[in-house]
């Protein structure tokens, strides 16, 4: 089994975010990366798949801060083969222009199953997952939660809203657009990530073009604004609850 | 099958190699079974292997059994077990520590504790906060606390804040009086502010020496670029690890927790200490200021410098005090520790606390406010008990 896990680096929210001068984009000089944790538990999904069923994963992700660090944790976990795309633009990027060069590394690769996390929250135009499967002319399921692979087909555990669960046969080569792996993505030690680090080998190689066409270019970026509109109620139990009845009747929802 | 059957001796002795690694490490094979050990742990009844029955199955080589169970991870690193031990064999250091490193190399480790790990390597702290935000706390301090900085890198104390004085809101109460306290006294004091990461010590004792090891070389950097005389640690972890394990790293600094720093200033203190804490009160001695490292006194001494304080003790006080549950990776198994024992060793301790009388419950760590006063909620007969820092006891009394 050959599984390819694209990986997103996105802005981690730890820090707060700000609006460079031109207004459209992010201000990058304060900007801390971090995985996307959907990839994360493509990744984690990958990992688990390989030990069941044997096989070589390979994680691929755009250059950027600290991704070296990133891949070399993932060689840690288990994956197999690490590749770089290396780009100057990697930060104003959209998902078309990375699913089109995505699509031509992958498509060298002959991948069986491609997994990738099903939504990032920088995603503008669409998540990469549907996009690559279109370019490389595969299925897509996504909102998936457990995958099981056997022959030339995968069983996928799609979740649907109120608690329900589908098993769809998907025929392989396909794309899963993954909402959480079986477990939780595993914890690695340093020492093993060190370790790694003197062991692992990166493929760095430059980024295929990146096409934009099709996707959004935002305009201008707003920081939300805090309103006042919280409204405090007043009295004893009695006369709160009465108002907040009184209240969800007069907004129609009882 | 075989072959596992074959390697497993070698696992095991393997295993032990290491152990004698660690200082003191070869007195394993003085151990005389007596299960002093496994009786003083307060968890040891739910262990599967407790240090004394460990010690049986490797004697035994049949580590791999040891390696398949989880409840090491009950282990607060408490050191009650080391304390008794009378062979001093290094029981916490080495047996209980090594063995959740084992298990953390080879993934097995609750899922609970990944996050806490994880914002560690990440951000240099547990609560997963802001690095950049780490002295915010600072600006709302009350008094002046000095940033060290390129422009001005030297202090006479360097005070180490630690991850939950510096982020936790309830723990920022504590650096409030502590701020106040070295003001009062005219300390020429500062902090490493964004510079400071995480202790590690936890981590440490948690099975994630490699990430210790990280930590203490970003604190050693930061160090390295400012100029003091000693450092000063609110968390008795932090102190453990500045005195203990960081000078093996090549990190070697005079450090004092600041219970000694207040009780070697007592005399200067004392003059400012004019307002009555009327109150009984029981000091519940740290783990890693009192057993790991001797110091009952100094606490007790300021304690009872507060005018209108009765000192009380309970049931278990220094070298037997019990655990609040926090230490070893504890403070991030709330919920594991709970599946396994239906019980909290903090809701034990508040028991006592209420049963001694005491009207206000001491401490001298960081963890221990948050999980006494969750316990005092949940303690029948206990909710009127006052969970304060010796540090805010001593702001409360001085002059205004």
């Amino acid at each position: 089994m050959n599984i390819v896990v694209p990986i997103k680096i996105v802005p981690d929210l730890v820090e707060e975010l700000a609006i460079d001068a031109s207004g459209a984009a992010l201000d990058n000089s304060w900007l801390r990366l971090i995985i996307n944790e959907f990839d994360d538990h493509a990744m984690e999904q990958a990992i688990l798949l390989k030990e069941q069923a044997g096989g070589q994963v390979t994680v691929i992700a755009l250059s950027a801060e600290g991704v070296d660090d990133i891949l070399f944790t993932a060689a840690a976990k288990g994956i197999d083969r690490l590749i770089k795309l290396e780009t100057e633009e990697a930060a104003a990027l959209n998902n078309h222009a990375l699913a089109r060069a995505l699509a031509e590394v992958i498509a060298d690769l002959k991948p069986d199953l491609i997994l990738t996390g099903v939504q990032a929250h920088n995603d503008l135009d669409g998540s990469v997952g549907p996009l690559l499967a279109e370019l490389l002319g595969m299925p897509y399921v996504g909102y998936i939660a457990g995958v099981k692979v056997s022959g030339d087909g995968a069983l996928a555990r799609k979740e649907y809203p109120g608690g329900l669960v589908a098993e769809l046969l998907v025929q392989l080569p396909a794309v899963l657009g993954i909402q959480a792996a079986e477990k939780p993505p595993r914890y690695v030690a340093v020492s093993k990530v060190r370790q790694a680090m003197q062991t692992a080998k990166i493929d760095a190689r430059p980024c295929p073009t990146l096409d934009p066409a099709g996707g959004l270019a935002p305009l201008r970026l707003y920081q939300p604004e805090p309103a006042e509109r919280a409204t405090m109620l007043e009295g004893d139990v009695e006369a709160v609850s009465a108002k907040i009845v009184e209240l969800l009747k007069n907004a129609g929802v009882m | 099958m075989t072959s596992e059957i074959v390697s497993a001796p070698a696992r095991t002795q393997a295993f032990l190699k290491t152990l004698y690694g660690v200082t003191d490490g070869e007195r394993i094979q003085r151990c005389l079974q007596c299960g002093m050990c496994s009786g003083a742990c307060p968890y040891g009844y739910l262990m599967e292997f407790p240090p004394s029955r460990l010690i049986t199955s490797m004697r035994a080589e049949e580590i791999e059994r040891v390696l398949e169970a989880d409840t090491v991870w009950l282990c607060l690193s408490c050191y009650a077990c080391t304390q008794v031990c009378p062979q001093k064999i290094p029981l916490t250091a080495a047996l209980m520590t090594r063995t959740k490193e084992e298990l953390l190399l080879a993934g097995k480790v609750p899922t609970e504790l990944h996050a806490a790990l994880e914002n560690s390597q990440r951000y240099g702290n547990v609560l997963g906060q802001s690095p950049r935000k780490r002295a915010d706390w600072v600006k709302e301090a009350g008094a002046p606390v000095r940033v060290l900085g390129k422009e001005n890198p030297r202090t006479e104390v360097l005070w180490y804040v630690g991850d939950y004085v510096s982020y936790h809101p309830r723990l920022q109460a504590v650096g409030r009086a502590v701020a106040k306290v070295l003001n009062a006294l005219g300390v020429d004091f500062a902090v490493l502010g964004a510079d400071e990461v995480s202790d590690g010590d936890s981590q440490r004792l948690a099975g994630e020496r490699g990430l210790f090891e990280l930590l203490a070389e970003k604190n050693g950097k930061a160090l390295g670029r400012v100029q003091f005389q000693r450092i000063v640690t609110t968390d008795p972890h932090a102190y453990n690890a500045f005195k203990n394990e960081y000078p093996a790293l090549g990190i070697a600094y005079p450090v004092q927790h600041l219970t000694q720093f207040l009780a070697e200033h007592l005399e200067q203190l004392r003059p400012h200490l004019t307002r009555e804490v009327k109150a009984k009160v029981a000091f519940h001695d740290p783990c890693f200021l009192g057993r790991a490292n001797a110091v009952y006194e100094e606490p007790r001494a300021i304690l009872a410098a507060i005018p209108g304080v009765e000192l009380v003790e309970m049931a278990h006080s220094r070298e037997t005090s019990l655990c609040c549950g926090g230490g070893g990776g504890g403070m991030w198994l709330d919920g594991f520790h709970w599946e396994k024992a239906h019980a909290r060793t903090s809701e034990w301790r508040v028991q006592e606390a209420s049963a001694a009388g005491a009207d206000i419950l001491a401490v001298a760590c960081p963890y221990e406010p948050l999980r006494f006063e969750d316990a005092v909620k949940v303690v029948p007969g206990a909710g009127n008990i006052v969970v304060r820092d010796v540090a805010e006891l001593i702001a409360e009394s001085l002059t205004a």
